[in-house]
Order: C-alpha cells, then structure tokens, then sequence
C-alpha cells in the first residue's frame, strides 16, 4: 500500500495564516497598524520632548528638525502630541471593543440559548440599538453625566470611562446578531449533540463547545468594532465634546486645528492622517481576518 | 399591500416608545436638576420653588413624570429654550429643513456613487476595475468626515479660493445668482457626506450583487437570449437592491451622525449644528427636542425601507 504523500499537518489557526497571506493589503495593514501601535508606545520614550512645553517662537511654524511635524498655536510640539493622542485613542478604541464585545457575546448567547420569549424581547431591544440615533444620544449622555462623573474621580479618568462605555454600548448589536446567528446553528450540531448526551452543563456546552467555534466572526467583528470606536472618539473630540483640552487625543488636535487652516495645515493634516491610517488599516485587517476565519461570508 | 404597510407602521409606533423611555431614562438618572436656574437662584423663597417644582410635577414618581413628559411631548408642547425664549418646535421646524435637504441631496449623490460602480464591480468580478473600486470604498469609509471636510476647505476654499467654506443664510442675490452662490456653497457639505455613504454602499452593492449573478433565473434569462444590459437591469440589480436596502436603513444613524460633523465643519443652520451650540450651551430642552427628532427621522427612514422592500419583494408583503 503506498503512504500518501507527506504534508505537512496545519491546524485551523495554520490554515487561516494561509488565508491570511493571501490578502495583501491585509498583510501590509497589519505591518502598518503594528508600527503606529509601537509608535505611540515606544515613541515618547525615544522623543523626549514634553506636551505642554509652550513656546511662543515656535507658533504656528510647519514641518522642521526640531519639530518634525510642526507647532501649534502655543508652539507646542505636535509629534509629542499626536504620540500622546494615539495612546489615548487606541486606548479608547481597544477598551470600548472590549465593553462591546462583552455585551454583544453575553446578549447573543443568552438569545441563542433561550430561544423562544426572551429570544424574541432581546432581539427587539437589539433592533431598538440599531435604531437609535447614535452621535446625538452620545452627546446627550456626555452633556449630562461628565460634570457628575468629573467629581468623583477626576476628569481624565472620569471622560475616559464615560466614552468607553457608552461607545461599546451602542457597538454591541452586530456582535449580538453574529452570536445569536452561530448559536442557533451550533447548538443543533452533533458535537454539540454528543457533549450533551455525555452529560456536560449548559455552561459547559456554551463556554467550551459552542463558543470556541461561533469565535471567527466574532473576531472580525471585535476589529471592526476598534476602528467604529476610535471614529466615534475623534468625533466626539472634534466636537469639542470629548476630552478635555489638556489631554490632546487626535480628534482633540484637529478641534484645535480647525480654525487655523490657512496658517497652519500641517496642524491638522498629521492628526488627520494618523486616525485615517489607523482606522483604514484596522478595516483591511478586518477584511484579511474575515477571509481568515469566516471564509463562508462574502461581505 | 396596504395591510403591509398598516403593520409596518404599527411596529414603527413601539420603536418610537422605545426611544422615548431610553431618552426621558436618561434625562431622569442624570445627576443635577434640570431646573438648577431656579433653585440656586437666592430671590426665590424655598416655598415658592417647592410649589413650582410641584407645579412642574417634579416630585412624582418616576412612571408619572414619563408620562406627563410624553404626553406634552405629543402635544407639540416642547418647552422653550432656555437661551432664546423661542418655542423649541419653532426653533426646530425653522432649521429642518436645511437638515433635510442636506441629507437628501447627499443620499442621492451616494446612490448615483454606489449603484453604477458597484454593478459594475460586481459584473467582472476581479478585474483591475473591480479591485480598484474596491480599495477606494475602503479608503472611503474609513476617512473621516470631519477629516474630509477640513480637507475639502484645505483644497477648494483655501488653496484654489473656488468655494466658499462658510454656509450663509442670507445671501444677497436673487434668481439665477442666488442658485449659483447656493449650489457653491452646498457643494462641499453634500460631497463629504455623499462620498463617505457611497463608499460604503458600494460594497454592500457589489457583494448583493455578486450573490444574485449566480442564481438560475439569471442564466435563465441570459438563455432567453435577453441582451446583457436587460439582465443586469431588470433580473439582477432589482434583486441585488433587496438586500443593500436593508443595510442601508441600518446605516441611518450613521448618516444622521455625520451630518450633524459636516453642519458643524461647514456652519450649515440645520438641527445638527443646533444641537451641538445647545450643548455648549446647556440648553436642556432643545437638546431632548433634537435628539428626538433624530430618532424620529431614524425611524421614519427604517418605514421608508421597509416599504421599499415590500416593492421590491413582492412575497414578502403577502407574509
């Protein structure tokens, strides 16, 4: 009997690396997305030069050695500042995933377990999300709450948990509708069936079988949801509704910026550019890992 | 039909209800008082403050104040603004229509974006066009717009002086220059917006599409011997729209989102750009009022889908 040839096994998360490759632009995002990330980290420790140092010389001045990517209107330096920016944007971005993520996967489950009257009172709340108007509700919830939120735990850290958490709870609903989706399809499959018949709990059946394999497009979804977040952030920010006007995240720059196009557009073209590579590298990365690990959409 | 219709609207009403629990819970779990003018205002004995505040029904229980609340609401009666003593509705009704008609013109411009090319995309799948469509609607959608918006002042405002980058209200021309200044100045706000919902709906064209070339009544059709163009018009993208109208309706809130940046970028007087100088300037009232509004419009615009669905589908209406 001949052997059939040797191959060389891959496991699943072999296979998808092999699919992953194959998108291009997913890849090149990816290097991208990891250099901005070690940038904002790493940077400050090799650019040295504080955030706040005014100098009235420097004002408005473009591009130079000193200054890499100019002043603003104090003569601050903007490199050090988009650097500090991107800490806090990713932050917000990573965080609200998380918040969304959460909440997406726990309302999906429970749906996709009950089935029936819950099921049905869960997904009209989801519907209800997906319909309420986002940006204007975000600004309501922030007008009204930050003075509160500003007093019991200062206001950095105030506005920070404030956006994270009303940013992952209007982000939760694809996330839920996904999980709901995979649940109802799993929970009928044999190994499910067999796990059950062995006597495993329900939560063992949702934790270690079901989950683990409604896992693919919930990935994608997380990374969708980090550039959603990040948008949502400099938005409020930009709106001058976000942090407050110490902490210079990117959106926050290009609030300041905005008045000074004529003079100064290095101001708030670097900024710009910093959430638009970001963002647009998290979306192709998204695209990559979709053809990764949830091959059978087409979207 | 009409009975569709009927039940589409009736499921329309709760949504509504919804909205205006999510709304008026959070106006009622915000710490403060709304009504913090008159009670730390030292003229006003404690006495009389408290008569108001029962006047107002500001000590019932919660449940009793939801509906005192909606029931003004219905009524038309609003509240006034804090800041200019208008009637809120007035203070709305005068700016919707720019909202409106910013929108509309920006949906219209997305449509005319995304349907040709995405068919076209989708119809050679893979090829140069195709791919090139394809990273464009990336980068389309993952700028920004308030980013786009500074941009187009950078580039047509300031370096080429061609448009104007401040919305006015009150341009003095008449007839033919009075359209001319208006279309310039409407350019800009209708291109951020348009663009931004173009690239995205160009993708969900293109991926309906590509699901619906496959399908046999396609080859059906081709084998009738039906000219290409016929095929692609009449049996696919009537078919492919199904599908790119139930995300498009998703994508309302994002729309109505980027519409109150792009008033705020480029100073347009529509709700949006007044819900944000109503916060700045704390003016409780109007900012319930607007974001009403924009949950009203959400949800009108979620009718409006599900109507054109039932055209579109004929089977689903008779469900």
């Amino acid at each position: 009997m001949a052997a059939p040839a040797a191959r060389k096994r891959v496991g699943p998360w072999g296979e998808a690396w092999r699919r992953f490759r194959k998108h291009r632009l997913a890849v090149v995002s990816a290097v991208v997305l990891a250099v901005l990330i070690l940038g904002v980290l790493v940077g400050p420790l090799f650019w040295t030069l504080p955030i706040d140092e005014i100098d009235f010389s420097a004002r408005l001045a473009g591009p130079s050695w000193a200054h890499p990517l100019g002043n603003d209107d104090l003569g601050q330096d903007l490199l050090a500042r988009i650097m500090y920016g991107g800490r806090i944007s990713l932050a917000v971005g990573f965080a609200a995933m998380a918040v969304a993520v959460t909440v997406g996967v726990a309302v999906g489950a429970i749906a996709g377990m009950a089935g029936g009257k819950l099921d049905a009172v869960l997904m009209w709340v989801t519907d209800l999300f997906l319909s309420l108007p986002q940006l204007p509700l975000l600004l309501l919830i922030i007008y009204l709450f930050r003075d509160s939120l500003k007093e019991v735990v200062g206001p950095e850290v105030g506005v920070f948990i404030l956006i994270v958490t009303i940013i992952g709870l209007f982000n939760w609903m694809q996330v839920a509708r996904l999980v709901r989706a995979q649940f109802f399809s799993l929970r009928e499959k044999e190994f499910v069936e067999a796990a059950r018949a062995l006597g495993a709990s329900r939560w063992r059946l949702v934790t270690r079988h079901i989950l683990p394999n409604a896992l693919g497009p919930v990935i994608v979804a997380a990374t969708i949801d980090i550039a959603a977040a990040i948008i949502a952030e400099s938005t409020l920010s930009f709106l001058g509704l976000g942090f407050p006007p110490d902490i210079p995240t990117w959106g926050r720059l290009l609030f300041d910026a905005k008045d000074n196009l004529d003079f100064a557009p290095h101001w708030a073209i670097f900024p710009g550019l910093a959430i638009f590579l970001t963002v647009v590298s998290i979306n192709f990365l998204g695209d990559g890992l979709r053809d990764a690990l949830d091959p059978r959409r087409v979207i | 039909m009409t009975q569709y219709l009927l039940r589409r609207v009736l499921i329309a009403i709760p949504s509504l209800l919804g909205i205006s629990v999510i709304l008026f819970t959070v106006l009622a779990l915000a710490p403060g008082d709304p009504f913090e003018e008159l009670a730390t205002n030292p003229a006003i004995p404690p006495e009389v403050r408290q008569n108001l505040r029962a006047s107002l029904g500001l000590d019932d229980p919660i449940y009793l104040r939801y509906f005192a609340w909606l029931g003004s609401m219905l009524q038309g009666d609003w509240g006034y603004s804090f800041i200019s003593r208008i009637p809120v509705d007035d203070l709305i009704l005068q700016r919707l229509p720019t909202t409106v008609a910013v929108i509309g013109a920006s949906q219209v411009l997305a449509l005319c974006i995304a349907l040709p090319v995405g068919v076209m995309a989708a119809t050679r799948p893979y090829s140069l066009f195709d791919q090139v469509a394809n990273t464009l609607a990336f980068v389309g959608f993952s700028l920004p717009t308030f980013f786009t918006g500074l941009l187009l002042i950078l580039l047509f405002s300031i370096h080429l002086d061609w448009l104007p980058f401040v919305y006015s209200t009150k341009i003095d021309a008449t007839g033919l220059a009075w359209w001319w200044a208006q279309l310039k100045q409407s350019i800009m706000p209708i291109a951020v917006l348009g663009l931004f919902q173009g690239a995205a709906w160009t993708r969900f064209v293109r991926s309906a599409v590509l699901d619906v070339v496959r399908l046999d009544h396609v080859t059906t059709a081709r084998a009738k011997g039906l000219p290409e163009s016929r095929v692609t018009l009449r049996h696919v993208v009537r078919n492919a729209m199904i599908p790119v109208v139930t995300l498009v309706a998703l994508q309302m809130p994002a729309v109505f989102g980027g519409a109150i940046v792009t008033e705020q970028i480029f100073r347009v007087p529509g709700i949006g750009s007044l819900l944000i100088t109503s916060i700045l300037s704390n003016d409780t009232p109007v900012i319930m009022a607007v974001t009403f509004v924009f949950a009203a419009l959400v949800i009108f615009f979620n009718l409006v889908a599900d109507i054109l669905y039932g055209w579109l589908d004929p089977r689903i209406s008779y469900r």
